[in-house]
């Protein structure tokens, strides 16, 4: 029999402390590998654990992981240079987001990350030049929909995704951060005008942007569904930047207050730190019980890699859209969205 | 949740189940297999509903690797479900080897390798071969390995379709077969438990000394294969050779440059055993 575990503590233990997953019964390595395979986080397990041991079913788990993430990394940054050059007549900025600049820049987030779609963001003015030249370069719409088109359009923070017709992959093209709609409202031109130049003509974010993109991702949008992995990533990214000067913790504060995200930043960064440990001022800490929600709902996840816990999770979908727009708009959008038979949560 | 295990070739899997009855039945059908107590996958029989485990029972197969519109099957046939599951991890999943989703079986410790579309009777083949003189390897995914370039067995369930499953009953009396799955997407399907020597050696991997292209219900003819059309065969019939990258490039060729390649067309499996005899002796 295996052993039954009924949230992810197991995962976000051995994500901490790589040491005790080498230590694990028969029936836990396994429940392990599931739970993370499940929160897409087998790669980030498989780097933490690499040439730690040298058992067989360890090394085999770690070897095939890292393999994917290889294969994925190499696919992101093939799809960053095909954008590059797709954009090489944009006149303005284009700033890599997420898995592609983590990638791209080699931090710690991107070591075992799992990528998917390419996520950009250029200025709200330049939206249309980008959306052209992309649909030159044989990117096509995703969804034919009209109120999906006109939703994305009116309220979101993107364009509807779009799709290379011969490579498959998908690229988000952003303008901010949070929907147009969403109470918080960041500045994304100073986000752009602060954004640092790589050697091939991209740009990523500033060490405090990244953040408050990511905590904004997480926590200001989101119904947290692969919660545990955009924590990694809080964790690397706090942990890779406070080391750097004294007063970065104020810096961070500061930046995050000016995009009116300085609420999900400390969220994030006190839930990485109760999760993973991440090193944060003490008086970041504290705990109300609304996060003892978000962490149960961050860890629904058992050995069989189920998710668990559905009421909490639907309460946290409904969280997501009352953050996202207000109540009439919500209403009107969940109808639409009813009578189109789509199911929020299975 | 009810749950076994199993081992077929060098992967693992545990299985877990809304019911007991499917994992009931892949006891009794792998009872020769190996239990292991660590697994590589695990894959998940699900009702699709809370209620759906009760009433209209209804399967939906999940588990680590998984396709997002899979449909759910009736509980009478979630012994397929299980083993669409295991396949699917398989497909997906696996790094260890270059997967070829090719049929095998031994013979002089040398490998066949027959590889085709589905109804090209490349099972059909490598389940008779394996009553007829050659050890049964596989009938869904060549295993080759990337180190040595050696052809690893995975011989799980053979998975007999529509007239396959009449014929085969007729030349293996005392075959052991699972329940008969009737109306499915692809036919009626028959699951039969390999020669038990394929089972006791399925760790006893063999050097690749053909490569066969059957196709049923042609003509009979043999033709010679060119290594760069065979080479492109298989990059289609790989599941994994795009992810492996350089790893997947190099297994693959030195596969196809090492590998005599052949062509049949056949009428019916006799000739095509014949066939496969035939120009077996000239290697």
């Amino acid at each position: 029999m295996s052993s039954y575990h009924k949230d992810a503590m197991l995962l976000v233990d051995c994500l901490r402390e790589p040491e005790r997953a080498l230590r694990l019964n028969d029936g836990d390595w396994t429940a392990l590998i599931t739970m993370a395979r499940a929160e897409v986080l087998a790669g980030t397990l498989a780097y933490r654990l690499q040439g730690k041991s040298n058992a067989k079913h360890i090394e085999n788990f770690v070897r095939d992981a890292l393999v994917d993430a290889e294969y994925q990394r190499r696919c992101s940054l093939w799809e960053v240079d095909s954008t590059r050059r797709a954009l090489q007549n944009y006149d303005g900025p284009v700033v890599l987001m997420k898995g592609s600049a983590y990638a791209a820049t080699g931090m710690e987030a991107s070591n075992g990350r799992h990528i998917g779609d390419l996520d950009i963001m250029v200025s709200e003015g330049g939206l249309k030049q980008v959306e052209e030249l992309l649909l030159a370069a044989d990117w096509e719409w995703v969804k034919e929909d009209d109120y999906d088109d006109a939703y994305y359009r009116d309220h979101m923070h993107e364009l509807p995704p779009l799709i290379h017709k011969d490579r498959d992959q998908m690229i988000d093209v952003h303008h901010t951060i949070l929907p147009k709609t969403a109470r918080p409202n960041p500045n994304a031109l100073a986000m752009i005008a602060d954004a640092i130049p790589l050697e091939d003509g991209h740009y990523i974010f500033m060490p405090e942007d990244m953040i408050c993109h990511c905590a904004a991702h997480m926590m200001a949008d989101g119904d947290l569904a692969g919660g545990l992995r955009n924590l990694w990533d809080m964790h690397c990214l706090l942990s890779d930047f406070s080391g750097a000067a004294g007063d970065f913790w104020a810096r961070l504060k500061n930046r995050a207050e000016q995009h009116e995200l300085w609420e999900a930043v400390h969220l994030s960064a006190r839930h990485a730190n109760a999760l993973y440990g991440t090193n944060i001022p003490s008086e970041w800490m504290l705990w109300k019980f609304s996060d003892e929600l978000i962490q149960k709902r961050l860890l629904a996840r058992n050995s069989w890699g189920q998710q668990t816990r559905k009421f909490l999770r639907f309460g946290f979908y409904i969280r997501s859209h009352w953050l996202r727009m207000p109540p009439l708009m919500l209403t009107k959008h969940l109808f639409t969205k009813w009578r189109k038979g789509h199911k929020p949560i299975t | 949740m009810f749950e076994t295990t199993l081992k077929v070739g060098p992967a693992s899997f545990r299985i877990g189940s809304d019911w007991k009855e499917p994992i009931a039945l892949i006891d009794e059908l792998y009872a020769a297999y190996p239990k292991p107590s660590l697994s590589d996958f695990t894959v998940r029989m699900e009702a699709t509903k809370p209620w759906r485990r009760y009433i209209r029972p209804s399967v939906q197969i999940k588990g680590d690797y998984m396709l997002p519109d899979a449909l759910p099957l009736p509980l009478e046939q979630a012994f397929l479900a299980a083993e669409m599951g295991l396949n699917l991890q398989m497909a997906l999943g696996w790094r260890r080897h270059l997967i070829l989703h090719a049929s095998s079986a031994e013979k002089d410790g040398k490998a066949l390798i027959m590889t085709g579309e589905s109804g090209s009777g490349k099972s059909t083949l490598s389940a008779l071969l394996g009553y007829n003189g050659w050890r049964f390897m596989g009938d869904e995914f060549a295993l080759i390995d990337h180190d040595n370039g050696e052809a690893v067995p995975y011989p799980r369930m053979i998975s007999l379709k529509n007239q396959a499953i009449a014929a085969m009953e007729k030349q293996v009396p005392n075959a052991v077969l699972g329940p008969l799955i009737e109306a499915t997407p692809k036919g009626d399907i028959r699951h039969m438990v390999p020669p038990i020597d394929a089972i006791r050696n399925m760790e006893k991997s063999a050097r690749p000394a053909m490569l066969l292209f059957p196709r049923f219900g042609h003509d009979t003819e043999v033709r010679e294969v060119l290594p760069s059309e065979a080479f492109m065969r298989l990059t289609q019939a790989s599941t994994n050779y795009v992810t492996m990258g350089e790893v997947g490039f190099n297994t693959l060729t030195r596969f196809i440059d090492e590998t005599p390649v052949y062509a049949i067309d056949y009428q019916n499996s006799e000739d095509a055993i014949s066939m496969v005899n035939e120009l077996w002796s000239k290697i």
